[in-house]
């Protein structure tokens, strides 16, 4: 008896080969998605340009550990191990397909090198890798279906449920899985049948769960399941290639490279326009992204690879607070906005007149990102916020649109090079305090010469409450030995905020200013207590010496030796050190602020929950300060509250801003008495030795 | 419409510290940043959402020295077609009718249908707008907060005590005195200043606008400032010194002394 006949020589109804499916189907597959891509491509090609073949290596490692490790995906455990079981067996069975689809023009056809031992170790593997797949698909289903996890909801004013979507792709990849095995399985059953072939799947897979209940079936019913499945899995598979550029899936194509492409550096801001140099931003007609062409081809990439999950916004402070913000939506109305104007089905390319924050975005949304990060490192494809938010708000700035409340602070720092208006010659008055003033005096880097500059930056210099941080920072710097001195009313705002919120010509005077003084002071190196200022000075300036934050510093001259400290003086207190988003996410600066407060002898210091690189926003800074958002509750309140729920009842945090909003955080969540909040530099200048 | 904005530079009161001068006549001048009068802003704002609507031109015009051709290049950052500086040694020290002559004789060079101004500044004395229309002849209406333009008249309101809100028709030309509050003046960035920094300002003095000098500037003025300075401390009122918790502090001991807490 002879064995099962293959697809590429079957003769449907006694006459019609079937091979002439197995030929249109892939000819009409493979020309629509040819053409659905192209239009997919049309608006990228249209799009900013942006520089993205820099520092390689660091992309093949975002390769390796991003998209094939897969390493951010068990940040949320149970979605993330289901898709790198779903994202594995996509891997593998990639090379089955493929070969499925020639198998099906020409019989028994395998890939060379796959016909030998690998080949069997293939099978194997192939075979688990589906009955994996359907398992995977059955749960994620069950997740999306019933479960229905907080993040993937769609609240009303950001459109319809997602829901329907990703069910129906996880029953059209169940489909791929079972059609698959059901084709292997009958064929096996069949030639057991006919020629005591016993060539079974691998043991307990789908397909060998499928061949063995068929095993007795009718010869002509295994004969007609292996060709009907055959051809329900080549049109499955046709279907899905080209519905996946047609939603949230389409990162199953987009997604390596997207992260190929994504950021390699943090902390710092794209420029207003690759390749146009702060000289030349002069001649530039437009600033900014205004309508959707003018973000770049990278940031519509990231609309097309957002794969719906929800994280960003599920660790975003401004969407925890209740402001109108969510960053899983900046990215589906722009995605949204590209399918309407590019449509597939004509080859039309429609232009809205609006603005885009008059259409699908709302300036109130575009300036309630604290630009703290916490969505980029969530990401598990790469995708990018902060630069778009840069890009929108550079739009707004241009058009004029910046609220009242912000209007006031960049007068003021154009005028005054500070955000309160106060005057120049008054930057340095911190240290003219009583106390502090008879026995210590810090340096005028105007006058005088030093190796260090301190840089103090607006908050420190000018707020009554803060000015602290900066006499602490001096008894620190003087202890340790560090020769340094101060810029005073030579020393402008860092201008970290005023990039960041659009204003790029200020900030590049300040920039400028700011560099002039710090080169004519010939210093060696700055220390800043402010990481707001660190990150600008170390990734928005050019040009300077090495940068430093004070909690390096002592880190280092502890395990010198040059500064000891003593034993904790409040042993009953539980301290918890808060990560400010520029120290850690922007700088990865996790380890100095810990090992210098560890070496106070019996402070005892737990990790809040959201800590290192999920740190939860207090608030923002700079610029963030003199914003009025629209909001439910304070993001600085439900940072308090996570650290009451830990039992702490001292936050620690190493940045100005940080202190301001966690100090006011406490008092309105009515935890004065229980709670406190210091700097670094406040409990490590009180414990010096 | 075509519309005049009549500009003012002053001293920033939000980021400045006054202070008076060792003579006692006059603020210590050195040290403090100047800007566009607040009102003034809401002034060419609405002119520029006017024009935005009904077509138009807007020119902003200033008396000053050559330092306030900084906020008329401001205004046409923001939006403004044109500037014009009335600037001349006559026209300094002038008091508040000398500057509505000058403005005045400006206003008679062009064709306007609209004239502008901020209702105060912040240095000022408020009058220069009704003088400015009853030179002219044309109506006036002052504290405006709403402007509804129509064809020949428009509406405009103003806020009367207690929030009400009364709304006047008025002919054109006329004159209004803009109150804060009317919009929201657009942002006006370093970019936007570098944009018009080559656009020529014509600058009109005293015989270009065939005006007579000698009825002008010091000489001419019929109020004239004779002191300025801090008042004394009345019965009852209280300097707090010190930081502002020391202040907060001693303020929280006094109202519990009074009772008040």
């Amino acid at each position: 008896m002879s064995m099962i006949i293959a697809p590429a020589n079957y003769l449907l109804f006694g006459f019609f080969p079937t091979v002439i499916f197995s030929f249109l189907l892939p000819v009409i597959g493979v020309g629509l998605f040819t053409y659905i891509m192209a239009r997919r491509i049309a608006p990228l090609v249209r799009a900013n340009p942006d520089y993205r073949l820099n520092n390689i290596p660091e992309r093949i490692k975002n390769l390796i550990v991003v998209w094939l490790g897969q390493i951010r995906q068990p940040r949320y455990m149970q979605a993330g191990v289901l898709h790198i079981i779903i994202f594995a067996g996509f891997l593998i069975l990639s090379i089955r397909s493929t070969s499925l689809v020639i198998e099906g023009l020409f019989d028994g056809f395998v890939f060379p090198g796959l016909d030998g031992g690998l080949g069997t170790v293939y099978n194997v593997l192939k075979d688990y890798a589906a009955t994996a797949v359907l398992v995977a698909c059955i749960i994620a289903a069950w997740r999306r279906g019933i479960k229905k996890p907080a993040r993937y909801v769609v609240p009303e004013k950001y459109g319809h449920d997602h829901t329907a979507e990703a069910v129906f792709v996880l029953g059209i990849i169940s489909t791929l899985m079972i059609s698959e095995s059901l084709f292997e399985a009958s064929a096996a059953a069949y030639n057991y049948q006919a020629g005591g072939e016993a060539h079974f799947p691998a043991l307990f897979s789908l397909a060998w769960i499928f061949s063995k209940t068929l095993q007795s079936a009718p010869l002509e019913t295994l004969q007609g399941l292996h060709i009907l499945m055959y051809y329900v899995h080549d049109l499955t598979f046709f279907f899905f290639l080209c519905f996946l550029p047609l939603g949230k899936h389409f990162h199953v194509i987009t997604s390596i490279f997207n992260v190929f492409f994504m950021r390699v550096e943090t902390g710092n801001i794209k420029p207003v326009k690759y390749g146009v140099s702060d000289e030349e931003l002069d001649n530039l007609e437009s600033f900014g992204v205004k309508h959707l062409e003018d973000f770049t081809w990278k940031h519509m990439l990231d609309f097309y690879s957002c794969a719906d999950c929800g994280r960003c916004s599920d660790q975003c402070p401004a969407n925890a607070a209740g402001r109108p913000l969510s960053p899983r939506f900046i990215t589906i109305k722009a995605r949204d906005l590209i399918f309407k104007n590019y449509p597939i089905k004509s080859g039309v390319i429609y232009k809205s007149g609006k603005l885009l924050v008059e259409d699908i975005y709302t300036e109130d949304e575009i300036w309630s990102c604290t630009t703290c990060g916490a969505c980029e490192q969530e990401c598990p494809l790469g995708i990018e916020y902060i630069d778009k938010m840069v890009d929108l708000r550079r739009g707004m700035v241009d058009e004029g649109m910046v609220p009242q409340s912000l209007q006031k602070p960049l007068k003021a720092l154009e005028k005054r090079g500070n955000p309160y208006g106060k005057m120049e010659k008054k930057r340095a008055d911190w240290a003219k305090e009583k106390d502090f003033a008879q026995t210590h005096t810090v340096k005028d880097l105007g006058k005088d010469t030093a190796d260090t500059l301190y840089f103090v930056d607006s908050i420190t210099s000018y707020d009554d409450n803060i000015q602290e941080i900066a006499r602490r920072t001096s008894i620190i710097l003087e202890k340790a030995g560090v020769d340094f001195g101060v810029l005073g009313k030579g020393e402008k705002d860092s201008g970290n905020e005023v990039i960041r919120f659009g204003e790029e010509m200020l900030y590049q005077e300040l920039k400028a200013r700011n560099t002039e003084a710090i080169l004519e002071s010939g210093v060696k190196q700055i220390v800043t207590a402010d990481p707001h200022a660190l990150n600008a000075l170390k990734k928005d300036y050019t040009g300077l010496p090495p940068v430093k934050h004070i909690s390096e510093v002592v880190a280092e001259k502890i395990e010198s030796g040059a500064l000891s400290m003593k034993p904790c003086k409040d042993r009953g207190n539980v301290y918890a050190y808060h990560d400010p988003c520029y120290l850690g996410r922007h700088n990865s600066i996790y380890e100095s602020p810990r090992q210098a407060l560890d070496a106070i002898a019996g402070l005892t210091r737990v990790e809040l929950e959201k800590s290192r690189d999920r740190s939860f926003c207090c608030g923002g800074g700079g610029l963030m300060l003199f914003y009025e958002p629209e909001e439910e509750t304070r993001m600085g309140v439900l940072r308090v509250n996570m650290a009451a729920e830990a039992g702490v009842n001292v936050i620690v945090t190493a940045c100005p801003f940080c202190l301001v909003n966690i100090q006011d955080a406490i008092k309105v969540a009515g935890k004065e008495g229980e709670m406190e909040a210091v700097d670094f530099t406040e409990l490590i200048e009180e414990h010096l030795a | 419409m075509e519309i005049l904005v009549c500009v003012k530079r002053v001293p920033d009161t939000a980021e400045n510290e006054f202070e008076l001068n060792s003579e006692g006549n006059d603020l210590d001048r050195d040290d403090l940043v100047y800007s566009v009068n607040e009102w003034d802003n809401y002034a060419v704002e609405e002119a520029i959402q006017i024009v935005d609507n009904l077509g138009g031109s807007i020119t902003v015009v200033t008396v000053g020295d050559d330092e306030a051709e900084e906020v008329l290049r401001r205004e046409m950052a923001m939006g403004a077609n044109n500037g014009v500086l009335l600037c001349d040694d006559a026209f300094e020290g002038s008091d508040g009718k000398g500057i509505a002559a000058i403005l005045k004789a400006e206003v008679e060079k062009g064709k306007y249908d609209l004239i502008l101004t901020g209702a105060q500044a912040d240095e000022g004395a408020g009058q220069v707008g009704g003088m400015l229309a009853a030179m002219l002849d044309y109506p006036y209406a002052s504290l405006v907060n709403k402007i509804e333009p129509g064809d020949g008249k428009i509406k405009v309101g103003r806020e009367i005590e207690g929030g009400n809100q009364e709304m006047n028709e008025i002919e054109l030309p006329c004159v209004l005195s803009i109150q804060t509050g009317i919009n929201e003046p657009r942002y006006v960035g370093i970019r936007g200043i570098r944009k018009v920094a080559s656009v020529e300002i014509p600058v009109k003095g005293a015989g270009d606008l065939g005006v007579d000098a000698g009825s002008l500037g010091e000489a001419g003025a019929k109020t004239k400032r004779v002191d300025y300075f801090v008042p004394d401390l009345g019965d009852g009122a209280e300097m707090l010194e010190g930081s502002t918790d020391e202040i907060i502090e001693k303020l929280i001991e006094k109202l519990k002394a009074k009772g008040g807490l």
